[in-house]
């Protein structure tokens, strides 16, 4: 596999910065908004939004997790099972904007059941669709982000991993391509 | 290739849940750990999950229930599979047919699970040979009854954080009752000791074989344990005498609110239930906080998901 850092942890850092202005903008003081980030991955997203927003506007950011396990359509179709992660919503959505929150977008399944599983605790008001990378190609649903960090074109034999300074050390993402083979 | 950041876990290493026995201590805590995502989404408002949308369970009761039977159709239900129930009392049995013809003509009908509770030891595992489904017992007679062992287990974990290093005792019918079997594998598989307590008559001449502690004398098995499992006295499967009345078996091994008052630590109280008050337990102590029997069967719910969700994840469809 060759590593290509995409997004470096100074380009990391702005690029959430924009993201929270930009939410600013739509979302003014936040006082109708929610964050939910998704299982396992976009919660720290959220975890790192919600610090910085909370900072700019000096006020709490309500957020919550949402574990979309049981909600996936691949159930029965990988080899093994997945792990649930926990869900934490403890807050009403009933008529609140929603933001749900992850780190990568791809063919936009997980959103599918996100969107599913949300609805499962009440009807939004509207629901809009926050990721840190947008692999532009390869969607199996009509699914398009309303805020995006970064947006890049892969193969699918790539790979994207967005890391964290709290698990991996650095903030940085990181594309992975195999290894030409003639 | 589609990446996935999110741990893909083991699978159970059983195909049916026939006993406790057959299960490692990887498999119950893997149960464990999912009933724990379970529990989270029956207390949200809409309390169901899509995950089992193309299965269909059959619930076959050749012997009378309500708990189990309840809990299963609901933890059934909350994962959207499809659900057909089926009781012996109303049933073709009366006119002769056998179990496996039975459970065959069910199958035709494309059942993809089947949730069994049977009178007679050994009808799951039978059935699990036979036919071509997934079989969950649901209590084969005096053998096991693993779902109630599971949901038991889950609950102490729930009320005292973990089970191993725990110490229970399980009080009363030992004999004839499939909750102690299967409470005694699951817990030492745990980690826990366990000990069993009742009229000589209702301990099983061999039990001391499976590694559990035998204790006569009621107050003394409470003043050892954390934990105390007041088992029903299974009238319906005793064939003879086994103690002189039900009056007498009260005062040797009812727990009362007096006794529990006066131990020198605070114990748990779990029953499986259908309690009969004023026999095994009072109702002061049922209804007191030390008890946990309601927990039980919200925990049964959860942990009843996980074994059907678990074992539905090995059915592959194309």
């Amino acid at each position: 596999m060759e590593r290509q850092v995409i997004l470096n942890s100074r380009h990391f850092e702005l690029t959430i910065n924009r993201l929270c202005y930009q939410l600013i903008e739509i979302h003014n003081d936040f006082s109708n908004t929610v964050l939910i980030g998704l299982q396992p991955r976009g919660v720290n997203l959220v975890t790192r939004l919600k610090e910085q927003l909370e900072s700019i506007l000096e006020k709490e950011i309500v957020c919550g997790n949402l574990d979309i396990t049981f909600y996936r359509d691949d159930f029965r179709r990988r080899e093994m099972p997945l792990i649930p992660s926990a869900t934490n919503i403890d807050f009403v959505i009933e008529g609140k904007n929603v933001v749900l929150v992850d780190d990568v977008l791809y063919t936009g399944r997980t959103i599918r059941s996100g969107l599913d599983a949300l609805l499962a605790f009440g009807r939004p008001e509207k629901v809009e669709l926050l990721t840190l990378i947008d692999r532009r190609f390869k969607r199996d649903l009509p699914i398009q982000a309303d805020y995006v960090g970064k947006t890049v074109d892969t193969l699918v034999s790539e790979r994207v991993s967005v890391e964290w300074e709290e698990i991996e050390g650095e903030d940085k993402v990181v594309l992975f391509t195999p290894e030409a083979n003639g | 290739m589609y990446f996935l950041h999110q741990r893909q876990m083991d699978s159970l290493s059983v195909d049916h849940l026939i006993g406790i026995k057959d299960l490692t201590k990887n498999d119950i805590d893997l149960i464990f750990k999912t009933a724990d995502a379970f529990k989270e989404v029956i207390n949200r408002p809409i309390k169901k999950v899509p995950s089992l949308r193309d299965i269909t369970i059959a619930n076959l009761f050749f012997e009378n229930s309500t708990r189990t039977r309840l809990s299963f159709e609901l933890a059934e239900k909350r994962l959207s599979s499809d659900v057909v129930n089926f009781s012996a009392a109303s049933s073709s049995v009366k006119k002769g047919e056998t179990l496996i013809d039975t459970v065959n003509n069910i199958l035709s009908m494309k059942v993809d699970m089947v949730v069994m509770r049977h009178p007679n030891p050994g009808a799951a595992k039978f059935l699990s040979e036979r036919v071509n489904a997934r079989v969950v017992n649901a209590g084969d007679g005096t053998h096991e009854h693993p779902t109630q062992a599971l949901l038991d287990a889950y609950s102490i974990r729930e009320r005292l954080g973990e089970v191993k290093g725990k110490k229970v005792v399980i009080v009363g019918d030992i004999l004839h009752s499939r909750v102690a079997l299967s409470n005694i594998y699951c817990l030492q598989k745990l980690g826990a000791e366990v000990m069993v307590c009742g009229p000589t008559t209702l301990i099983p001449k061999y039990i001391h074989e499976l590694g559990v502690k035998v204790e006569h004398n009621l107050v003394k098995a409470l003043e050892w344990c954390d934990v105390a499992n007041m088992l029903r006295i299974q009238l319906e499967r005793q064939d003879l005498k086994y103690f002189p009345s039900l009056r007498e078996y009260s005062m040797q091994y009812g727990l009362t609110k007096e006794i529990l008052d006066n131990l020198d630590h605070k114990i748990v109280v779990m029953h499986p239930g259908p309690i009969n008050r004023g026999v095994e337990i009072t109702s002061d102590v049922a209804d007191s906080e030390q008890a946990i029997i309601l927990q039980q069967v919200e925990n049964g719910v959860a942990v009843r998901m996980a074994v059907i969700y678990l074992l539905a994840s090995k059915i592959k469809r194309q």
